[in-house]
């Protein structure tokens, strides 16, 4: 078994100003995936929007440049994350595919292993 | 046996054999890299030991023996190598060498491990001819003309993909099985038309390409003899190859389907594709490489090019795009509706064409407004045409053509019908 992270990018806009049904069925398919996929799942958390996210980068000088906003600035933005198990990638895709991204996709990463 | 002839024997196994004994040696090693050593000092020492006792009954396991065999060796002697690189993920069959002397048939694994749809396209083709074909990275990166330290990084990437993302080893599972297929068989596609009129380049045709695709389609069609679409692909490449000989004519020049004297088009390879064809498009509604096929086919009983049956070639580019809804599919069609109604009613087709963004830098839409203008006599944007195609052209000979009928139109000299839309073939 092998340890995979997904990481769900979508655009944030269609959460936050969506309709209220698409948002409940939107939370719903989340439950369904939890259930569904049992004790594959590992973990997860999902994210405040990047409205609220702080960007700190080494400024070359020793010290550090904040700034308001997300690291890359993109219509479709990281919203949440799963983790996962699996035995391979087919596997792995396979749970990623069932992963509820109405608004987006994911990205499929495997976990580094240190020995 | 002298060290020439063992030499010539040794390649000739190479050409034939090396999937085969790479996919089983990578069953003991479970590391990409480690087999390709392993079956690359396996055929160092078939040069000497052949040279010495003769070819053996059967050179695949006798290799494929000597590979496991150092494999294993490696193995044991530095434990470490187990253990520095995420080994690739096996189904639970046992991987223990078969005391008979018999090994399965692994290369369907291998297969579908390089073409596997989590790498990009070039990595797979790149993987496909490494691993299955036993090219070096040198001649990987010659095929597809980028340079031998972009091809090794492109390689070392995929494979460092495959081990770390954990891609199997392995036959996918029924239900994904078609998919899979077809992205295998969009790899040897590819490999075949880059091939077949290579896009950049002085040489029209890539033989070796072609002969790469042509070998991985029969080895294919040896793995699953009952997939429709594996033997229409089979069918696609031995139609279209058949006309080699006849594709270029004195000083290189470009010959047009129209113009190819087709008693040297290949008899035998004909008969064997128009088999195949029957049978991929017998068993359901044939896919997109069934119905090209069957229009390679049409090409390939016509007697003459005027005795082809465009309406039939319209008909087959109907189903086509239903299937496969590509501009350059379309294009196609417009062409074969040219010759099929009018050249009149092939350039309404066309015209309706060009707002295509994936058309906008393909030259064959330009050539072939050219052709069909240049026979409605509307000569000036014939010309802005031909002079449009050849700055879109990569390819020197099918340049050089275009120019021909530019200068052919200058002179005044009647173009040659519409032929010149139609692809080289």
């Amino acid at each position: 078994m092998a340890q995979y992270v997904v990481l769900i990018y979508e655009d944030e806009k269609s959460w936050s100003e969506g309709n209220p049904a698409e948002i409940e069925a939107g939370m719903k398919a989340h439950g369904d995936f939890a259930q569904a996929v049992g004790d594959k799942l590992t973990g997860g958390k999902a994210l405040q929007p990047t409205t609220t996210a702080t960007t700190i980068r080494k400024d070359g000088a020793g010290g550090f440049t904040v700034t308001d906003g997300p690291f890359v600035e993109s219509k479709e933005a990281l919203g949440g994350f799963y983790l996962i198990e699996a035995a391979d990638l087919d596997e792995a895709m396979e749970l990623a595919k069932q992963v509820p991204a109405p608004f987006g996709g994911v990205e499929l990463r495997p976990v580094m292993v240190f020995d | 046996m002298d060290a020439t002839a063992a030499a010539a024997e040794v390649a000739a196994a190479h050409r034939r054999e090396w999937a085969y004994v790479l996919a089983a040696t990578v069953r003991v090693t479970r590391d990409l890299d480690l087999a390709e050593e392993c079956v690359q000092d396996a055929y160092a020492q078939a040069l000497t030991t052949w040279a010495e006792r003769g070819v053996p009954a059967k050179p695949g396991a006798w290799l494929t023996t000597v590979a496991r065999r150092r494999a294993l060796d490696l193995l044991r002697r530095d434990a470490t190598l187990r253990r520095a690189l995420p080994l690739l993920v096996e189904d639970e069959e046992g991987t223990a060498p078969d005391p008979g002397g018999a090994f399965p048939d692994d290369r369907l694994r291998l297969v579908f491990t390089c073409c596997h749809p989590a790498l990009a396209v070039e990595a797979q083709v790149a993987l496909t001819l490494r691993l299955l074909c036993g090219l070096s990275t040198a001649e990987v990166a010659r095929a597809f003309l980028v340079s031998e330290p972009t091809m090794a990084a492109r390689i070392t990437r995929a494979k460092k993909k495959i081990a770390t993302a954990r891609i199997p080893y392995r036959v996918p599972a029924p239900g994904e099985l078609p998919a899979r297929v077809q992205a295998v068989l969009a790899v040897v596609h590819l490999l075949f038309t880059t091939g077949h009129t290579a896009p950049e380049g002085s040489d029209l045709v890539r033989r070796d390409l072609v002969e790469r695709a042509l070998d991985l389609a029969l080895m294919l069609r040896g793995l699953l003899p009952a997939d429709p679409d594996v033997a229409a692909v089979l069918a696609l490449i031995l139609l279209t190859d058949a006309r080699r000989e006849t594709r270029v004519g004195p000083q290189g020049r470009l010959l047009l389907l129209a113009e190819q004297d087709r008693s040297r088009w290949d008899r035998a390879e004909i008969a064997e594709g128009l088999a195949l064809v029957r049978e991929a498009v017998r068993s359901r509604p044939p896919g997109r490489y069934g119905l090209q096929a069957a229009i390679a086919a049409v090409h390939a009983e016509a007697p003459s090019w005027d005795d082809t049956d465009w309406a039939q070639v319209v008909e087959l580019y109907d189903l086509l795009t239903a299937v496969w809804p590509s501009p350059v599919v379309a294009l196609n069609r417009g062409i074969a509706v040219g010759f099929a109604r009018g050249p009149a009613a092939g350039l309404a087709e066309l015209d309706a064409l060009g707002g295509e963004p994936q058309l906008a830098a393909y030259g064959y839409l330009p050539a072939a407004r050219a052709a069909f203008l240049a026979e409605l006599g509307r000569v000036t944007e014939a010309r802005t045409a031909y002079e449009e195609a050849i700055l879109l052209t990569g390819n020197a000979v099918e340049r050089d053509f275009l120019a021909g009928r530019l200068a052919e139109l200058d002179r005044g000299t009647p173009a040659a019908g519409a032929h010149g839309a139609e692809r080289s073939g």
